[in-house]
């Protein structure tokens, strides 16, 4: 499968080589191919259609004018129903549309489909979305295999070639880990270079928009169209953003790059610990000076993501009481009934775990022991890195565990499935900008995923190393 | 002052602190840009901020934040530098987001002091903890069908200051003294309204009682008072039910309280352990305030003058009793006319106290009657004024003046045109009142000889006869002058 690229496909676009309908038909084939796959929660050919009429009418310049775009079912649409992958949110029609997908749609991309996820991007296998599960693109015959989480839809449509590129959201890992299993690029942007207005919110001090693509150039196009500051997200930054694209450089002599012990964990299978030397390797070829660090809270940063995000989930759920939108039971006598029988149906077990962990770390006197000391932990983890980045431009890990797991694997065990989150969460609880890339295979042949962390809004530094890496792998 | 209350066998003394609601006075709401007039359809000013809609984030209205500092800057309070917004976490229908978005630990004001003024001259203070603000919730309407509730989240999001107390209030008097007070502060300073009727100063009360010396008993809290009125009745409800409970060797359960206005009863609500865990943390969604002193100081020169500073100016200036002169700034519509009152002719300077005493008696009571307010007043500060000038200038008397007032006050015209309309100049003609006189004595000879006799009381009959003989425009001190005089002469 020999997939193009956005750049490519810009160009083609641009020389008439290829018409947006041509070039649309072609993704709408594949979708409806793809199936099986359940990548999207909401498609409709209809739709698509639509948008190709209304952009073969309009004559003026767009930077990503035809494009097709998947959309992870977090971000509110107006043409599409907005699901978070929950009953609770089943029929539900924003009358707004979000940040992030404004952007995309004012530089003129077509949305081809809502994506899949885990219920409110709680999960790492895109196994706990009410609508099914979505079956990793990569999977062997007889073994379907997960596509991480929890925007696994997205990496899927990524991988599966259904789209050019796609919007994700990264809590702790949400966009990193799937990428690294679905074998693309995924980046999580630095904490408030995206506006989440319009998200619908699990862990607000975490929640950042990203994007899934085929390569690293074309996730720093996309990047650069949906990053900058929105007036209406009071996190968001109000810096200028570069022209990531343009600035690409991928000649790092003279760089100094972070290697972190904390991240040789017991149990890493050997492949992954390969693909991590393999890259250092190739930095050295490069000029780049190798720096062992240490990031000595790493150890602590799991069980305060655990307790910070499900904290923060428990109350952004609580909207969802069957008062004003969405699901509300029709056993009803009350209206404790009401709260109690709407989110005992309307939410999933991931979910309602994750309401109940967050509910218990909150309350009176508990808050202390738990929330009060994640959040100093927190601060902790945060001085790690920004101590590291003193002596280091970026750092490279590992992206995540492991290469794809079957789809029914860890599905009963919660811990384990946390674990997958090992290598992307401490960035996440600081905020940092980091970037999946496929680096190397497992004995499987399935990809495995180096991830580059950088410092706060050095988005560019990201992408630069990243196309550094992918240039001499390729 | 004696405090105490009797029971059946001690004597006790109420501890109130007051946690007053005042919705700020902004147009509009504290974390979206919908508007918060009062009285629009239902769900008219609702934005998808305020339904909670997903995805949806709050984002701070500078205006109410320079609102609350002001108010702090009021209430002689501390302006803290750095606040922080939590979330207040619980269920309930017209709280669209599950919760209310309130300040916690680091509230936007610390410490302050309002000093209230009792009718004897004497003076208290009464602390204030902090002033935080926090969003109003919608309204529940439970009275439009008969099986189902509806929500009118209007309110949802309006920003509210709350003010709490020390528990430094002694009975329900100075409990309506004190809110009377910070609503007037509010009102000086354009922050709230002070509409107790809408709903944009409510009052939560927290009581207990104690034998004098001892210490704070177990507390009550009764919620959401909108009148000073029912605040009062509250209050010694509470206390006494309090008392009756402790004398009969009870003890006081820590409860939530609703006031019943109809009955005048206070019932419990919820006890200590069905009270909610809010689950408190600071709001990820917004960054912590901070308000620099710059910023705090052009908010502080931008203050006008409040009511205790007119006050003590009040009482420089001419010469007022404290009292007087609290009365006087407890509105400031009330201040701003004897203001413009005393200021539209120069002579009045020397007439003040007369001029307080026909504001807030006279005019007072003719408004009370109607039912009006001093901001839509008849009788405008300048016709008061000539009025007034009028009496100072002995050209009518006092009682005539009342009737003039009243003319006035019904038919909007003029002081002056009355009294030229009607002839109703005093007499001060000597000679005039000599004949009248006369009249009158030569009337009543058995009356006179009475008075002779030593009746000394029958003075007021011959002074009465000869008002009514000048339709009371006799002056009267001259009138009581030379009557005496003459009577004396038939001696």
């Amino acid at each position: 499968m020999s997939k193009s690229s956005l750049k490519q496909t810009l160009k083609d676009l641009d020389t008439k080589k290829i018409s947006i309908r041509e070039l649309n038909q072609d993704y709408l084939k594949r979708i409806k191919e793809n199936e099986n796959l359940n990548v999207f929660i909401h498609f409709s050919e209809e739709n698509v259609l639509k948008q190709i009429d209304n952009l073969e009418k309009d004559n003026s310049a767009k930077k990503l004018k035809g494009i097709p775009i998947a959309i992870k079912d977090l971000f509110c649409t107006k043409s599409m129903p907005t699901t978070a992958a929950s009953k609770i949110l089943e029929n539900f029609n924003p009358t707004y549309e979000s940040f992030v997908t404004q952007k995309l749609l004012d530089e003129g991309s077509i949305f081809v489909g809502k994506t899949n996820l885990d219920e409110f991007a709680m999960g790492s296998a895109t196994n706990t979305s009410f609508f099914g599960n979505t079956i990793n693109p990569l999977s062997q015959e007889n073994e379907p295999l997960a596509p991480g989480g929890s925007s696994g839809g997205s990496a899927a449509a990524v991988a599966a070639d259904l789209c050019l590129g796609a919007t994700g959201t990264d809590t702790g890992g949400s966009i990193r880990q799937p990428a690294s299993f679905c074998g693309v690029v995924g980046i999580k942007p630095t904490y408030g270079l995206c506006s989440r207005w319009g998200i619908a919110a699990f862990a607000s001090s975490l929640d950042q928009a990203g994007i899934f693509s085929h390569n690293v150039e074309d996730a720093s196009i996309l990047l650069q169209s949906i990053a900058g500051f929105d007036q209406r997200d009071s996190t968001s930054a109000k810096i200028d953003i570069p022209n990531y694209f343009e600035n690409l450089d991928d000649d790092l002599n003279g760089k100094t790059v972070g290697i972190p012990k904390e991240y040789s964990i017991d149990g890493t299978p050997m492949e992954i610990s390969q693909i991590w030397e393999d890259a250092i390797k190739v930095l050295e070829k490069k000029g780049v000076k190798i720096k062992n660090i240490s990031l000595p809270h790493t150890k602590y940063a799991l069980p305060t993501y655990y307790i910070i995000a499900p904290a923060e989930a428990s109350s952004n759920l609580a909207r969802y009481d069957g008062v004003k939108y969405g699901f509300r039971s029709d056993e009803i006598d009350s209206l404790d009934e009401m709260y109690e029988n709407t989110r005992a149906q309307g939410f999933g077990r991931e979910v309602k775990r994750r309401i109940l962990i967050g509910t218990y770390v909150l309350s009176a006197g508990y808050y202390d022991a738990y929330y009060l000391k994640a959040q100093k932990v927190r601060k902790l983890i945060a001085d790690d890195f920004n101590k590291a980045f003193k002596e280091c431009d970026f750092i490279v890990t590992p992206t995540a565990p492991s290469a794809a797991f079957p789809l029914n694997e860890k599905q009963n065990d919660p811990i384990k499935m946390y674990l997958n989150d090992v290598f992307t969460v401490p960035a996440s609880l600081a905020g940092l900008p980091g970037i999946s890339i496929p680096f190397g295979k497992d004995q499987n042949n399935l990809p495995l995923g180096i991830q580059i962390l950088g410092k706060h809004f050095d988005e560019q530094q990201v992408f630069n190393a990243a196309v550094s890496l992918e240039r001499s792998y390729e | 002052m004696n405090n105490l209350i009797k029971g059946e066998k001690h004597d006790w003394e109420m501890v109130i602190g007051l946690e007053i609601h005042a919705q700020v006075k902004s147009n509009s709401k504290l974390f979206s840009s919908s508007s918060t007039k009062f009285g629009s359809s239902p769900n008219s000013q609702v934005s998808l901020v305020d339904a909670a809609m997903p995805g949806m984030l709050p984002v701070i209205n500078k205006y109410c934040v320079e609102q609350a500092v002001k108010t702090g800057v009021g209430l002689n309070a501390k302006i803290n530098n750095y606040s922080v917004f939590d979330r207040k976490n619980y269920f309930y229908a017209d709280l669209p987001q599950g919760y209310q978005i309130s300040q916690y630990k680091y509230p936007i004001v610390g410490e302050g002091k309002v000093t209230i003024d009792f009718k004897d001259g004497t003076s208290k203070d009464i602390r204030i903890v902090r002033l935080h603000l926090e969003q109003d919730a919608g309204k529940s309407l439970h009275d439009q069908n008969p099986s189902k509730t509806y929500v009118d989240l209007n309110r949802s999001g309006v920003a509210l200051m709350e003010i709490v107390s020390e528990p430094d209030i002694r009975t329900p008097d100075e409990a309506g003294m004190y809110i009377s007070k910070i609503r007037s502060i509010l009102m000086y300073l354009d922050t709230c309204d002070g509409n107790m009727q809408e709903g944009s100063l409510r009052a939560d009360v927290n009581i207990s009682v104690r034998k004098p010396g001892d210490e704070y008993g177990t507390r009550c809290e009764i919620k959401n008072l909108n009148s000073i009125k029912f605040i009062k009745q509250a209050i010694n409800y509470e206390a006494k039910r309090q008392i009756e409970i402790l004398e009969s060797g009870g003890s006081i359960e820590q409860n939530t309280m609703l006031f019943n206005t109809s009955t005048g009863k206070t019932r419990p609500m919820r006890n200590k352990e069905e009270a909610h865990d809010y689950r408190y943390f600071p709001d990820p969604d917004l960054l912590p305030l901070e308000i620099s002193k710059e910023e705090i100081g052009k908010i502080k020169s931008s203050i006008p003058e409040l009511p205790d500073e007119l006050k003590n100016k009040f009482i420089e200036t001419y010469k007022l009793s404290n009292y007087d002169a609290s009365v006087l700034t407890a509105e400031k519509q009330t201040s701003d006319y004897f203001n413009e009152t005393i200021n539209s002719d120069p002579e009045l300077k020397n007439y003040a106290k007369i001029v307080v005493n026909w504001i807030t008696s006279e005019l007072f009571s003719l408004l009370n009657k109607n039912n009006q307010d001093l901001n839509n007043s008849p009788v405008s500060p300048e016709n008061l004024g000539q009025l007034i000038k009028l009496i100072s200038t002995n050209e009518i008397s006092g009682k005539i003046a009342k009737d003039v007032l009243e003319d006035m006050f019904s038919s909007g015209k003029t002081a002056r045109q009355i009294v030229d309309e009607k002839g109703l100049q005093q007499v001060t003609d000597q000679g005039e009142i000599a004949k009248v006189i006369d009249e009158v004595i030569a009337e009543n000879p058995k009356m006179v000889e009475q008075y002779l006799a030593g009746k000394d009381k029958l003075l007021g009959f011959f002074v009465g006869q000869a008002m009514k003989l000048t339709k009371g425009k006799a002056n009267p001190k001259m009138l009581n002058d030379i009557l005496k005089q003459k009577l004396n002469k038939k001696n």
